[in-house]
């Protein structure tokens, strides 16, 4: 089998933005994600369960269903019915923020109630706030639990927005199609996609380790 | 004199089940009071009530002349002038013992850092841990750091403190360090109720001994009454199994 490595110098110009975008897109929607994650987790928290439902039916729906049909709804339904036309940008940043909140929540949820509630007792004795308590006393120790978590949803995050390809987002995977299409060879674009893959996930874990012990 | 702390008819349940009935007791400022019973009596859930960590479903808690049981009533307010120190210390791991002491007279008493700080090492010094003020809590020993919750405590100046079960998580040899702060601070004056199992502590320093039983208080009075003639049979029962 000959392996044709000019084709992969020719198209790395084309990788290296797929790249950047597979970065950037992932960054921004771990990001946001974690934004709405922490409203949502403290949502599914809520003292009364009618304003529970709406937060445990938010996280059930996007753990339950594939990402890929998240994609499809946010691209040809969700952003249609606002923008009367679709955006590949926006699906991007929008269907994988919104998958990333739902699990992001449950990892904070899971943080928070892992404190032994002795802590919160301690701290709302001594006259604080619940708000007091939460940012002062638990979350600073829910955090710390949180992180190996979250490394791990980052890493499967940037794995997931192989799945923009679908709607022709311009990351790693769409450009390995494209390549295939161009030149019609399997190994040279899909190697290289998958490299480009492990590069990012392996130094992402490495230096998640890094964090783990510093923090 | 007006009682500090006046509890009228409070009952508890959790679910179903009644773990206080018709509680009436009057704690009067500078007042030690112990109780004790057996486990389950109700006696932990009363002290956790005085500062409504646990919410009572009836009846009227008054303290200073502040009903807690009011919705109008600020429970952090009067929660910085009863402080509580816990079976299991609940010390923050993730801030030293100085910062451990100092966080609540800053951030609710809105006290500057070093006024913090001066009173943070008073207490340190008072609870004999003037060396440890920059440690973890996980170097601590159980004594210590049930000492350093004392201290932490203290910081907020509070007029009443609960204690509950303060030595129960103890090792044997710990247990004395740690009742010895305890003595100190009831012969200055504090109000203090107290949940225990340390007899020795109820007669020798306590003014007044409730005896609890599945959420009633069975009995009360002077700890030379209570241990020496007990008027009823289960304080008797339980007093023989106990002493």
């Amino acid at each position: 089998m000959d392996f044709r490595f000019d084709l992969i110098v020719h198209y790395l110009p084309v990788f290296l933005r797929g790249t950047l975008f597979t970065i950037g897109v992932s960054i921004v929607s771990i990001l946001i994600g974690s934004v709405l994650g922490l409203g949502i987790g403290f949502g599914k928290m809520a003292p009364k369960a009618i304003y529970r439902w709406p937060f445990h039916l938010y996280i059930n729906f996007f753990r339950g269903t594939p990402l890929y049909v998240q994609i499809l709804i946010v691209h040809f339904g969700l952003i249609p019915a606002f923008y009367g036309t679709t955006n590949v940008l926006m699906t991007s940043f929008i269907a994988l923020s919104l998958n990333s909140a739902a699990y992001s929540a449950e990892i904070f949820r899971a943080g928070i109630q892992s404190i032994d509630p002795g802590q919160r007792e301690a701290a709302l004795s001594l006259g604080m706030s619940k708000w007091q308590a939460m940012r002062f006393i638990i979350l600073p120790q829910a955090i710390k639990r949180m992180v190996p978590a979250f490394g791990n949803e980052f890493i499967v995050l940037v794995k997931d927005s192989s799945l923009l390809a679908l709607v022709a987002a311009p990351e790693i995977m769409f450009w390995s199609n494209t390549m295939k299409g161009q030149y019609l060879r399997i190994w040279e674009p899909y190697l290289t996609a998958a490299l480009i893959y492990f590069v990012l996930t392996y130094s992402l874990s490495k230096l998640l380790n890094y964090i783990e012990r510093k923090v | 004199m007006e009682p500090i702390i006046n509890v009228r008819h409070l009952n508890k349940f959790f679910g179903n089940h009644q773990v206080l009935t018709d509680i009436n007791v009057d704690i009067h400022s500078q007042e030690v009071v112990v109780v004790i019973g057996p486990s389950g009596s109700g006696k932990s859930t009363f002290l956790r009530c005085l500062n409504l960590l646990e919410q009572p479903q009836s009846g009227e808690i008054i303290i200073e002349g502040t009903s807690l049981m009011d919705k109008n009533t600020r429970i952090n307010d009067i929660r910085t002038e009863v402080g509580m120190v816990f079976q299991q210390f609940n010390l923050f791991p993730h801030k030293t013992v100085i910062e451990n002491i100092m966080l609540a007279p800053v951030q609710v008493r809105k006290w500057p850092a070093d006024k913090a700080r001066q009173k943070a090492l008073e207490l340190l010094q008072k609870v004999g841990l003037s060396d440890k003020a920059e440690v973890h809590p996980s170097s601590l020993s159980g004594g210590q750091s049930q000492r350093v919750a004392i201290a932490r405590a203290l910081a907020m100046e509070p007029k009443i403190m609960l204690f509950d079960e303060p030595t129960s998580a103890l090792d044997p040899e710990m247990v004395g360090e740690v009742l010895a702060v305890m003595k100190d601070l009831a012969r200055e004056g504090m109000t203090m109720v107290v949940v225990t199992h340390e007899m020795g502590f109820a007669r020798e320093v306590g003014d007044r001994v409730l005896f609890m039983e599945q959420g009633v208080i069975v009995e009360e009075g002077k700890p030379e009454q209570l241990f020496g003639s007990p008027s009823h049979e289960r304080t008797r029962e339980f007093l023989s199994k106990v002493l």
